[in-house]
C-alpha cells in the first residue's frame, strides 16, 4: 500500500509539470499583456503613457520576453526561493496574496463539502428505500430546483431572508468589527453565523446533484442478486442496507471526492463575489481580467495541484472500499 | 383437490403449501405468476419443481421464506408446522427467525448473490451470528467448520478471502455453506448449478446429496433440467404458466407421464443412441398469464388437446395415484367432460 502511495505521488511530478506549462501558456494567449490593459485603464482615466515607457515597463517586468523564459524565470524561482512571482495587480508577492486568501477559501470550501455529504447522502439513502413514497417526491422536487436555481440569485434569496428576519443580510465572513481581531470564540461564532448562508448557497447545487447520484446508485445496488442472499440469512433490513447497498454506492462518490473539492474551489466564485466573501474565486476572476499571470498561473498551478492531490486520495480511499481494486492493483 | 397424503406420511410433514397464488398487478391487468399451487415436503426428502422459464418456479421458492418482490400480492397459506408464512408480516420479527435458520436458500449466480466488498467469511458468520451464537470468535471457528465440511480446502485461509478469489463452483460451495451454517430443516435451491459447468455441476449436487444425508434436511430444488431432477430428487412437481401441472415420485414421471407437457419436456432430453437428426421441442410459445380465459395454459402448444373443451374451462386435477396427480382434460372425470359437452 505505502508502495502504491509513493509511486503515485511519483507519477504527480511529470503530470504537475506539464499541467503547468498548459496554464502559463494559455493565459499568455489573448493578445495583449499586463501593461497593455494597464495603459488603457491609464488612457480612460486621462493620462496617455508613450510607447517608450511601455516598453521600459515590460522590460522591468520580464513582459518582453517569449513566454517559455518567462515560465523557465517562475517555475525556477518557485523551486529555488519558493518564491511564485509578482502580482502586478496587487503590487505584492504571490504568495502573501495567496496566504491571505487561501485558509478561509479552504475552511468555506471544506465546510460546504461536508455539508453536501451530509445532507445529500442520507436523502439519498432514503429516496432510494422508500422509491416512489411522497417524501421521495419532495425531495425530488427540491433537488431538481436546487439544481436548477443559480447560486447568485439563492445568495440573493437568502441575504434578503436574513435581513427581513434577523436583520442582517450576512454579507462578507465576518462583521466589521471582527475582521481585524484576533480569533475570539464572539468572532468564532460571528464566523459561523456568516458561514450559513455561503455554505447553502456553495453547496445547494452539488447537493442536489449527489442526492441523485446517491439515489440512483443505492436503487441499483438495491436489485443486486446478493439482497435477497442477505434477507434470506434473516437479517433485518435495515441492516442490509447499511452494510451492503450503501457501502457499494458510496463508491462513486469517493471517487469523485477528488475534483469536487476544486468544483467547490471555483464554482463558489460568482456567490463570493455576490456575498462579498474574501475567497479566492473573485481574485482569480480579477486576476485572469487583467492579465496578471503570475497570480492567475499560481492559483491554476494550485487548483491542478489540489485535482491531482485529491484525486490520489479518492484513489486511496477506493482501494480502501473495495477489495477487488486492491486485488487489481496487486496490494 | 390438494395433495392427499397416506396418514403415515402425515407426521413426516414438514412444509405445506396450499392454494398458493402470486400476482402482480400491471397496467394491463393481474398477472398471475403464481396460481394455485399446493404441494408438501417431507422431511429428509427432495422435491423437485421443474419447469420453463417464467413458469413460476423461482418465485414460488422464493415466497417460501417471503422474499417475494415488493410489487407482489401473495395468498394462500405455507405452512412451516403451525406457522403460516404468508401470514407473517413482511420481513418482520417472526420471519426472520425462521429465515437463514430453520429454511435456508441458496441462489443461481453464485458470484452475484454474494457482495464483492465484504469476505467469505464475514457473510458466512452473519447468519450464525444471527440465529446460533453471538459470540464472534465462536461464530468464526462454526464458519471454518462448515467451509470445510462443503469441501472448502484450507478454509482458515479462505474464511479471509474476497468472492472474486473463488471460482464459480467454490462459491457455489461457499454459498452451500452459508445456507446449512445454521443447520436448517428445509433448503430452497433455486437452480444452484444453471451458472455452472458440467463438471463442476456434478461435484455440487453430489456434495448436497451428501450434506443431505448428513443434515437430514429437506430439499425443494427448482430447476428446468429433468436429468437433475432424476438425480437429486424424490418426487417432482412440473410447473407451467403458474400452476403444477403434474406432480408424482421421480420414477413414475419418468416412467408414466401423463400430462403432455411433461411428455413433451421429457420428449427433449437428449439421448446417446436416438437416431433422430433434430432434438424435439415443444412448438410455440409460453402465454403472458395476464387476463387469462379459462382454459388450459397448454393448449395453443399441446399435441392432444380437444378444442371444444380444453379452452372452455379451468382444468380440474386428477388424483390417479397416492402419488400422482395431473392437471389435464385428457385424464378428467367423465362427469366433467359429459357437463361440458352438454
Amino acid at each position: 500500500m505505502s508502495s502504491y502511495i509513493v509511486r503515485r505521488l511519483i507519477m504527480m511530478i511529470p503530470v504537475v509539470i506539464l499541467i503547468s506549462i498548459i496554464v502559463f501558456f494559455i493565459i499568455q494567449l489573448p493578445p495583449g499583456d499586463f501593461i497593455s490593459g494597464y495603459a488603457a485603464k491609464m488612457t480612460t482615466s486621462g493620462e496617455v503613457m508613450d510607447e517608450a515607457a511601455l516598453k521600459l515597463l515590460r522590460e522591468s517586468y520580464g513582459l518582453d520576453q517569449a513566454w517559455y523564459v518567462q515560465y523557465g524565470k517562475w517555475i525556477w524561482g518557485m523551486i529555488s526561493k519558493g518564491d511564485f512571482g509578482y502580482s502586478l495587480n496587487y503590487n505584492r508577492p504571490v504568495s502573501s496574496i495567496i496566504g491571505q486568501y487561501m485558509s478561509l477559501t479552504l475552511v468555506v470550501s471544506i465546510i460546504s463539502m461536508l455539508f453536501t455529504y451530509a445532507v445529500s447522502i442520507p436523502i439519498g439513502i432514503f429516496s432510494a428505500v422508500r422509491q416512489y413514497s411522497i417524501a421521495d417526491y419532495i425531495f425530488t422536487a427540491f433537488g431538481f430546483i436546487g439544481m436548477a436555481t443559480p447560486n447568485f440569485l439563492m445568495a440573493i434569496i437568502l441575504m434578503y431572508l436574513s435581513y427581513v428576519y434577523v436583520g442582517d443580510p450576512m454579507l462578507g465572513l465576518f462583521s466589521p468589527e471582527f475582521i481585524d481581531a484576533a480569533w475570539t470564540y464572539a468572532k468564532f461564532v460571528d464566523f459561523f453565523k456568516h458561514m450559513i448562508i455561503p455554505v447553502i448557497v456553495i453547496g445547494l447545487g452539488s447537493t442536489a446533484e449527489l442526492i441523485r447520484v446517491m439515489r440512483a446508485q443505492m436503487l441499483d445496488e438495491m436489485d443486486k442478486p446478493y439482497m435477497l442472499t442477505a434477507r434470506s440469512k434473516g437479517l433485518s433490513e435495515r441492516r442490509i442496507i447499511m452494510k451492503y447497498p450503501v457501502r457499494a454506492a458510496i463508491n462513486p462518490i469517493v471517487s469523485t471526492l477528488g475534483w469536487s473539492l476544486t468544483a467547490v474551489f471555483t464554482g463558489s466564485t460568482i456567490t463570493a463575489i455576490v456575498l462579498n466573501l474574501p475567497l479566492q474565486g473573485p481574485v482569480m476572476y480579477r486576476a485572469l481580467l487583467s492579465q496578471d499571470m503570475y497570480l492567475a498561473g499560481t492559483w491554476l498551478l494550485f487548483m491542478a495541484v489540489c485535482i491531482v492531490l485529491g484525486t490520489l486520495i479518492s484513489d486511496i480511499l477506493l482501494v480502501w472500499l473495495d477489495p477487488r481494486i486492491r486485488m487489481r492493483k496487486g496490494m | 383437490m390438494k395433495a392427499e397424503t397416506a396418514t403415515a406420511k402425515q407426521s413426516q410433514d414438514l412444509l405445506q403449501v396450499e392454494e398458493l397464488n402470486i400476482h402482480f398487478p400491471t397496467d394491463h391487468g393481474m398477472l398471475k405468476a403464481v396460481n394455485g399451487v399446493s404441494f408438501n415436503v417431507y422431511r429428509g426428502k427432495t422435491l423437485g419443481i421443474v419447469g420453463e422459464s417464467g413458469c413460476g418456479k423461482s418465485i414460488t421458492g422464493k415466497a417460501i421464506i417471503g422474499i417475494q418482490p415488493k410489487t407482489s400480492a401473495i395468498s394462500g397459506s405455507i405452512k412451516l408446522g403451525d406457522v403460516d408464512l404468508v401470514k407473517l408480516k413482511r420481513n418482520g420479527r417472526e420471519i426472520r427467525a425462521i429465515r437463514g435458520s430453520k429454511i435456508a436458500m441458496i441462489f443461481q449466480e453464485p458470484m452475484a448473490a454474494f457482495s464483492p466488498l465484504y469476505t467469505i467469511g464475514n457473510q458466512i458468520m452473519e447468519s450464525i451470528l444471527l440465529h446460533r451464537t453471538k459470540n464472534k470468535k465462536e461464530a468464526a471457528m462454526l464458519t471454518v467448520d462448515i467451509l470445510q465440511r462443503v469441501g472448502i480446502s484450507n478454509p482458515e485461509k479462505r474464511f479471509h478471502q474476497y468472492p472474486h478469489e473463488f471460482s464459480g463452483g467454490m462459491m457455489q460451495r461457499a454459498m452451500i455453506a452459508m445456507a446449512l451454517s445454521c443447520e436448517p430443516e428445509l433448503l430452497i435451491a433455486d437452480e444452484p448449478t444453471t451458472a455452472l459447468d458440467v463438471t463442476i455441476q456434478a461435484q455440487v449436487l453430489d456434495l448436497m446429496k451428501q450434506l443431505q444425508r448428513e443434515f437430514g434436511m429437506a430439499i425443494v430444488f427448482i430447476t428446468h433440467d429433468l436429468g437433475i431432477v432424476a438425480e437429486m430428487c424424490d418426487e417432482v412437481a412440473v410447473m407451467y404458466l403458474g400452476k403444477i401441472v403434474e406432480q408424482a415420485t421421480v420414477r413414475e414421471i419418468y416412467k408414466n407421464p401423463k400430462h403432455p407437457y411433461t411428455r413433451g419436456l421429457l420428449r427433449s432430453i437428449p439421448t446417446i443412441g436416438s437416431r433422430k437428426e433434430r432434438l424435439e421441442s415443444i412448438e410455440g410459445t409460453v402465454p403472458i398469464p395476464i387476463n387469462m380465459p379459462p382454459m388450459c395454459g397448454f393448449f395453443d402448444r399441446c399435441q392432444d388437446r380437444i378444442p371444444g373443451v380444453c379452452d372452455k374451462r379451468e382444468v380440474p386435477e386428477t388424483q390417479l395415484s397416492d402419488n400422482h396427480r395431473v392437471s389435464c382434460f385428457l385424464y378428467a372425470d367423465t362427469d366433467n367432460e359429459t357437463e361440458i359437452l352438454s
